[in-house]
């Protein structure tokens, strides 16, 4: 191989990473909306919602800055694959750019205001943003996976390329993988924060939604079968053993939360679902846009190449440790801190 | 055109509402990066001054200050992400053809607000967690990449402007593009270090606005006193460096966009000795009932009052911008930033002589309408600036009608951005006014501590 065409791969390997911080760092946040949107009546769900508000609070942006550093290292790099991506699928993108308007807005919002009716309205927004935009962004992935996408600008069908099955189902995995990641987050973040009974609530949530999205997956395949068969058979061939390493880190992760071991039970679900998403790209290779456009097409200049890779490793110097004291300085317990105390039962409840 | 008409709208008809899309979109989202850029530095100092002079008031001005910060830090993040959606789902011929050369500085950007976004988490939520030093310091990144990022950003819309930094072979397909020749374009240190003066100028005297408001309701304590001195006192540093970096700017223009400059200044005819005309309106190649100040272009442009400025007749018809947009927005910017520096003068000059805010009615209400006025110059600067570029997206090499997507329903799009953005608004409003009103709201770092 020459330098010329391993860069490409580099790169879009390193967009990819970016992909998977995404899924899960985004994933978890999108997930604990929509654990807030099913915490029930505002006195019954008071203590879940103000966890949950607690836990994203300060790392809320910074979780969801990696879906830009995907679009402009795509957009930079793989510009024809990136006009055509957007273009064909420009309904679920706008619909989900709108819902991640709705739920930032409403999620900073809330914060500041103090009347109920405006903290209930700001609520409701922030959880039902936080449902359907991953939805839509599952609908993406699936449109591109099934080959639902040609190269060249708009040259797809701008409705099918997003309703269809293998969309509907990215959808539904992606809402139920998001529950799912929050759930298992929210376990170690109650624990920490002295609330066992609100770490055992998000338990057996984080137990259902694993055995719910195991079965959807599975079921999936079927349904890959039928309407995409050449992302089945990249599946269930290249990307097996992949696959076969989620399963095993899910059914793991079962077991640590019945356990309750919080802290290995987090990282065995974050490995289960990054390689469902490692598991999609190997089914797909070597195209960005299968069946028509492979990486080593769709990539663009070496000095262009070259210098997004300089950027991305010294730009990753700069934040990888930054990010690193954000999520350790929110994640430190506080004994004397007046934060963590409301979240414990008090008084009559 | 009848309803299902405009939604199955094709390419021709897509430019409409997909540049309208666009200048709704980017016109909210400026204001709101004008925060980024600006605010943290203020928020800072007041900080920094009231911990070192123990002063109580300062602390709670930065304290309010920041809980106001995070609420447009992110309506401005929500904003910009679905920017960077629309840049491909708007003009996917300009991403597709020119994304390798001008997609760059969009990554460096992309660094450069993740490094800002981690540290506005640090700053607002480690209020109470770190020691004041500690929280101080944790601004620095903040206020660094929040410039960062608006350097990036500009120097993207600076190669738009004047495009460099690629060859084109014969069939007109991009080769040999070097990216970082393309970020640093002429245009590119002029258009950022205006923009840059412009956020100050915005944050200073839109924060000093709200104050202003309340001390005319007659609440003239330390509090509003102090709340209304130091973002109009940076605001009043900024103006007149402004007015200074115009020329610059101008002359930036002049040198590689004639065709903008006859546009901003309405002339058709090249002109040795031209005047510099103000207001009027541009009928039939002729500016009528402008005031002209005569060799006043020449003398701007050249330092020369016999200089000689090309007019709109150098370029085909079907080259120019629309005259009348660029002239007068041109000019609403340039009379608006001249009446901020007579404010910022009046203020400097009180200042100067006797050490407080000047005492007037008069004042206070020129304090409270500046800062919607700044905003309002902003926006014709930047009017100027993308209009006076029509109807290249890349000029001189793509015309903006051969980008836009021609995919069906953009008007769809148009439709619900802007009812978004209306909703947006609304209740961006409604929390800055409660922020504003009632000083005993809790922090965001304190929200924790109360709802128990």
């Amino acid at each position: 191989m020459t330098p010329d065409s391993v860069l490409p791969e580099v790169l879009l390997g390193v967009m990819f990473v970016g992909l998977i911080a995404y899924g899960l760092f985004g994933g978890a946040d999108f997930g604990a909306g929509i654990w807030d949107l099913l915490a029930g009546g505002t006195r019954r769900g008071r203590r879940q919602r103000e966890l949950i508000e607690h836990s994203l609070g300060p790392v809320w942006e910074a979780n969801h800055v990696w879906l830009i550093f995907v679009l402009v290292v795509l957009w930079t790099a793989f510009s024809g694959a990136f006009a055509a991506v957007v273009t064909t699928l420009y309904i679920p993108l706008t619909l989900a750019a709108f819902g991640m308007i709705a739920r930032g807005a409403a999620f900073a919002f809330r914060k500041s205001v103090t009347t109920l009716p405006m903290r209930r309205f700001f609520g409701a927004a922030f959880a039902l943003s936080s449902l359907v935009t991953p939805f839509f962004l599952g609908a993406v992935v699936g449109g591109v996976a099934s080959g639902r996408v040609p190269p060249g600008i708009a040259a797809g069908d701008v409705v099918t390329s997003w309703l269809n099955p293998t969309s509907t189902l990215g959808g539904a995995m992606a809402v139920l993988v998001c529950a799912y990641l929050a759930a298992v987050f929210l376990c170690g973040d109650a624990r920490r924060e002295g609330a066992p009974d609100l770490a055992d609530q998000f338990r057996a949530r984080a137990l259902v939604a694993a055995a719910v999205t195991g079965a959807v997956g599975l079921g999936g395949l079927l349904v890959l079968r039928a309407d995409a068969p050449a992302l089945f058979d990249g599946l269930t061939g290249r990307a097996l053993p992949v696959l076969v390493v989620s399963v095993l880190a899910g059914v793991a992760a079962i077991g640590l939360l019945a356990v309750r071991r919080f802290v290995l039970a987090r990282l065995a679900s974050a490995l289960a679902v990054a390689t469902v998403l490692v598991g999609w790209a190997a089914a797909q290779y070597p195209y960005v846009l299968p069946p028509a456009l492979t990486i080593d097409q769709a990539a663009r200049g070496t000095p262009t190449l070259v210098a997004m890779l300089v950027a991305l490793v010294v730009g990753g110097v700069v934040l990888v440790p930054a990010l690193i004291y954000l999520y350790v300085l929110f994640q430190r317990a506080h004994p004397e801190h007046p934060g963590s105390a409301p979240l414990r039962r008090t008084g009559a409840a | 055109m009848d309803a299902v008409e405009l939604v199955l709208a094709g390419a021709a008809e897509n430019l409409f509402p997909a540049r309208l899309q666009m200048a709704l979109s980017l016109g909210w989202h400026i204001v709101f990066a004008c925060f980024g850029i600006a605010f943290p530095a203020i928020v800072v100092f007041a900080e920094w001054r009231g911990y070192r002079r123990g002063n109580p008031t300062l602390t709670e001005l930065a304290h309010t200050w920041a809980k106001a910060m995070g609420v447009l830090f992110a309506a401005g993040a929500v904003s910009g992400t679905l920017l960077s959606f629309e840049m491909g789902i708007l003009w996917p011929g300009l991403m597709d053809r020119f994304g390798e050369v001008f997609g760059f500085p969009f990554v460096l950007e992309g660094f450069a607000f993740f490094i800002e976004a981690i540290f506005v988490g640090i700053y607002l939520f480690g209020w109470d967690r770190m020691s004041p030093r500690a929280h101080m310091l944790s601004a620095v990144p903040m206020i660094v990449s929040g410039i960062a990022g608006a350097f990036f950003v500009i120097s993207a819309n600076a190669w738009m402007n004047n495009p460099t930094g690629f060859r084109l072979d014969a069939a007109g397909n991009v080769v040999d593009a070097r990216p970082w020749a393309a970020m640093f374009g002429p245009s590119t240190w002029p258009q950022f270090v205006h923009m840059w003066l412009a956020a100050f100028m915005v944050t200073g005297f839109l924060v000093a606005s709200v104050y202003a408001v309340g001390m005319l309701r007659g609440r003239r304590d330390r509090y509003h006193r102090f709340g209304l001195l130091i973002p109009l006192t940076v605001a009043a540093i900024a103006t007149p460096v402004q007015i200074g970096v115009g020329d610059w700017i101008a002359n930036t223009v002049a040198a590689n966009q004639p065709a903008k400059l006859a546009a901003m200044e309405a002339l058709y005819e090249t002109k040795a000795g031209a005047g510099l005309s103000l207001g009027g309106i541009y009928v039939d190649d002729e500016l009528h009932y402008a005031l002209e100040i005569p060799y006043g272009l020449s003398l701007l442009i050249h330092h020369d009052p016999n200089g000689v400025v090309p007019g709109l007749e150098e370029v085909p018809p079907d080259q120019r911008p629309p005259v009348n947009v660029v002239h007068l927005a041109y000019n609403a910017m340039v009379g608006i930033g001249s009446a901020l520096l007579a404010l910022a003068a009046w203020f400097g000059l009180v200042w100067w002589r006797r050490r407080r805010i000047p005492a007037t009615a008069w004042f206070l209400r020129a304090v409270a309408v500046s800062g919607v006025a700044a905003v309002v110059a902003m926006q014709a600067g930047w009017i100027t600036t993308e209009v006076g570029r029509q109807p290249w997206i890349v000029y001189g090499i793509m015309r903006t009608a051969d980008a836009v997507s021609p995919a069906p329903g953009l008007y769809l799009g148009l439709f619900a951005v802007v009812a978004i953005y209306a909703v947006l608004t609304v209740f961006t409003v409604i929390v800055l006014r409660r922020l504003a009103g009632r000083h005993d709201t809790p922090a965001p770092q304190d929200v924790e501590a109360r709802v128990g």
